[in-house]
């Protein structure tokens, strides 16, 4: 066999896999958005492609009195929104106390920083309920907050760092000797530069209250306080099939908005992540 | 002035009582303030950790009254604030010391104001990191002792405060782990399958990834953009919904996958949520799809930076792509990602979501009390929240923990090395 052939059926191999991959990214995806456009509600009687498309599921979950959805959206946004300022504001401080100064701990606390990272919040889900439930933080909102803050700064705090440490130290120096106070170099010179990893920060956490399922699910009870993700579950838990095209359609309201922001940020994410992660 | 004599030791000694030491030092200011915050501090805390610590040993001691949960939590507290007070301590008997070797040596001490200046420039960053680490102790880490304590406890269903106290068991949770028929075969069965969900979920992941990688990378394909965009979709939608989605394709009875494709091509339908084997094929399948647009990009960003020379030189010198593969592009894109890809092995130990969502651990098992793809972690959850055997699922999470710390250890290896940059 000539080079040339080989080459090209090389090409035609690699397209056929990566087609192949595509296909079984595409199918589920389409499925749920075909599934969420058809008028019963049963599993068993939908399909992928509805004879006659209709939006019922759509306009049940908005204007429904039996739908609590906008409620858990209202919910699912205040604690994204409030998990998000609060980490960044922990998370800078603490990350420009490492990047910038000399202090007992340093160095210890880095290393516990690294370790932590790798205990999930939920490897202590038995102590988190039972202290929860002990000062009465249980089944509200500010409970699931608190601990999506603290799980968040280990994380987090490595990515800023790297990000800061990344930012010439002459430049605050310069400042230093200029007689801009600590608060100043911080405010005028650390934080305008270190917008885009900021952003990435406020971004993660705002966004992993619409996608996490298991924390909301072990803090929240009452269905008037659930989040997103533990309410849509909920939707199809109690009998399977008979939800499914509603759930279809919720799902595909939370994922096309976090797909498209994240499709649209993916230069910025992976930057971040990547110089922050392969440099250790 | 006249200069009197200082001897640092018995300065020393003195601040074994904060402050004493600073007015022996004639750091009038600094002294009194010391002295005050000592006195504050135990005034203020004497009866909470007193009562913390008699409860952490004897966990109560007339039922109905004493809550065990709570003693124990406020005993885990004083524990907490005695080794912060402790750290001050030292600070304070090292402070007297320094100062007084300092006017020995016959440099004059600060003023009061120079001094403070001096602290909020030394003591700054302490206060940069004080609020985030203080929600970290109570969030983080004061639920990990508690669960640390928990798994040497009875705490369970039929023994629960305030009705009933608990007791110190010692390790007895966990040699019922091994010696108890049913907790030991449940035991040996989840571990093992955790270890093998592990390995063999994470690996695939990781090898799909660098085919992809390697094939989009090549330059003979054509819409790079386009593909990498659609090949990252699986990690842009939310993972709870996609695992849902793949749970009603799975089904047994009206799921996709047997309906339209098992069926109509094969003529027979897989039992994939009844049967213990076909449920963890799907498990795992589902996590590869999951899971691998993450490392794609990550292997992608890598392989833009690896020279072309290198590649050229291997073309010279007739190197197969084969053999390029293995001496260059393998090796350099294991080597830059070893940190992620540890994570994503770590990540996967502890990967709650799927076993969950998919359909709960199930299906259930005779003679064990985990369901047949429970991992660890949700066996801790089952264990928590359905059967409340608090003792076992805490004695589990430290089996967990210390799985987790070895992980941990490899990537402090890696890290060690960048030690300079830290």
């Amino acid at each position: 066999m000539s080079r040339k052939n080989k080459s090209v059926l090389q090409v035609i191999g690699m397209y056929a896999f990566i087609g192949a991959i595509i296909l079984a990214i595409l199918y589920p995806l389409l499925w749920t958005i075909g599934l969420s456009l058809n008028p019963g509600t049963s599993l068993y009687a939908s399909s992928m492609i509805p004879d006659n498309f209709s939006f019922v599921h759509y306009k049940w979950l908005f204007f429904d009195p039996a739908s609590d959805y906008l409620l858990w959206y209202k919910n699912t946004l205040i604690v994204a929104v409030i998990t998000s300022i609060s980490a960044v504001v922990f998370v800078t401080l603490i990350a420009y106390a490492f990047s910038r100064y000399h202090f007992i701990g340093k160095k210890n606390g880095l290393y516990t920083f690294l370790i932590l990272q790798m205990f999930p919040v939920l490897m202590s889900m038995v102590a988190l309920y039972i202290l929860l439930n002990m000062v009465g933080l249980l089944d509200t909102l500010t409970g699931l907050i608190l601990i999506y803050i603290g799980g968040a700064i280990p994380m987090n705090v490595f990515l800023v760092k790297g990000y800061f440490d990344t930012i010439p130290k002459e430049l605050d120096e310069a400042a230093k000797m200029d007689g801009a106070g600590h608060f100043r170099i911080f405010f005028t010179i650390m934080l305008p530069l270190a917008k885009p990893i900021l952003a990435v920060v406020a971004l993660f956490n705002f966004m992993t209250p619409f996608m996490d399922f298991i924390l909301p699910s072990i803090i929240l009870r009452s269905p008037e306080k659930f989040t997103l993700a533990l309410g849509l579950f909920n939707f199809i838990n109690e009998q399977f099939g008979n939800n499914f095209t509603r759930f279809a359609a919720g799902a595909v309201l939370i994922a096309v908005p976090i797909a498209a922001v994240f499709l649209f940020l993916q230069r910025y994410l992976i930057s971040g992540l990547t110089s922050g992660a392969t440099k250790g | 002035m006249v200069q009197h004599k200082i001897n640092p030791k018995v300065v020393a000694l003195l601040s074994v009582i904060p402050g004493f030491g600073q007015l022996y030092n004639r750091r009038f200011l600094k002294g009194i303030s010391f002295f005050i915050i000592f006195i504050a501090f135990i005034t203020f805390f004497y009866q909470f950790l007193n009562i913390g610590y008699w409860g952490l040993f004897t966990l109560g001691e007339i039922p109905k009254l004493d809550d065990s949960r709570v003693l124990l939590a406020q005993g885990i507290i004083s524990l907490i604030i005695t080794s912060i007070a402790v750290t001050f301590y030292i600070l304070n008997l090292r402070d007297a010391h320094k100062d007084a070797v300092k006017i020995q040596k016959g440099i004059m001490p600060k003023s009061f104001r120079e001094n403070f200046n001096d602290g909020w420039d030394k003591g700054f960053p302490y206060m940069l990191v004080g609020p985030g680490l203080f929600i970290l102790i109570f969030v983080v880490v004061f639920p990990l002792l508690f669960m640390v304590f928990l798994a040497f406890t009875d705490y369970n269903l039929f023994n629960s405060p305030p009705k009933y106290l608990l007791n110190w068991v010692g390790f007895e949770n966990f040699i019922s782990l091994v010696a108890v028929p049913i907790w030991r075969s449940t035991f040996v069965s989840v571990f093992s399958w955790t270890i093998i969900w592990t390995l063999v979920a994470t690996t695939l992941q990781i090898a799909l990834a660098l085919i992809l990688a390697i094939f989009v990378h090549d330059s003979r394909i054509k819409f790079k953009k386009l593909i990498r965009t659609l090949l990252i979709l699986p990690w842009a939608v939310p993972a709870f919904v996609t695992i849902l989605i793949f749970a009603a394709l799975f089904n047994n009875d009206f799921g996709a996958i047997n309906n339209d494709i098992l069926i109509p091509f094969f003529g027979e339908a897989i039992p994939w949520m009844t049967d213990p084997f076909w449920a963890k094929v799907a498990i795992i399948g589902i996590q590869i799809w999951v899971g691998f647009p993450f490392v794609f990009v990550i292997f992608t960003g890598i392989l833009q930076s690896i020279s072309k020379d290198m590649y050229e030189a291997a073309d010279i010198d007739g190197a197969t792509s084969w053999q390029k593969f293995r001496k260059i592009t393998f090796p350099h894109v294991m080597f830059a990602t070893a940190p992620i890809l540890i994570m994503q092995y770590a990540g996967n130990f502890n990967n709650f979501n799927i076993i969950y969502l998919f359909n709960q651990g199930g299906p259930a098992v005779r003679g064990e009390n985990a369901g047949g793809t429970d991992i660890l972690i949700s066996w801790v959850y089952n264990l928590t929240f359905e059967a409340q055997n608090y003792n076992m699922a805490a004695a589990i999470s430290i089996i967990i923990g210390l799985v987790i710390a070895a992980f941990a250890f490899f990537q402090f290896r890696r890290t060690s090395s960048y030690k300079e940059e830290m």
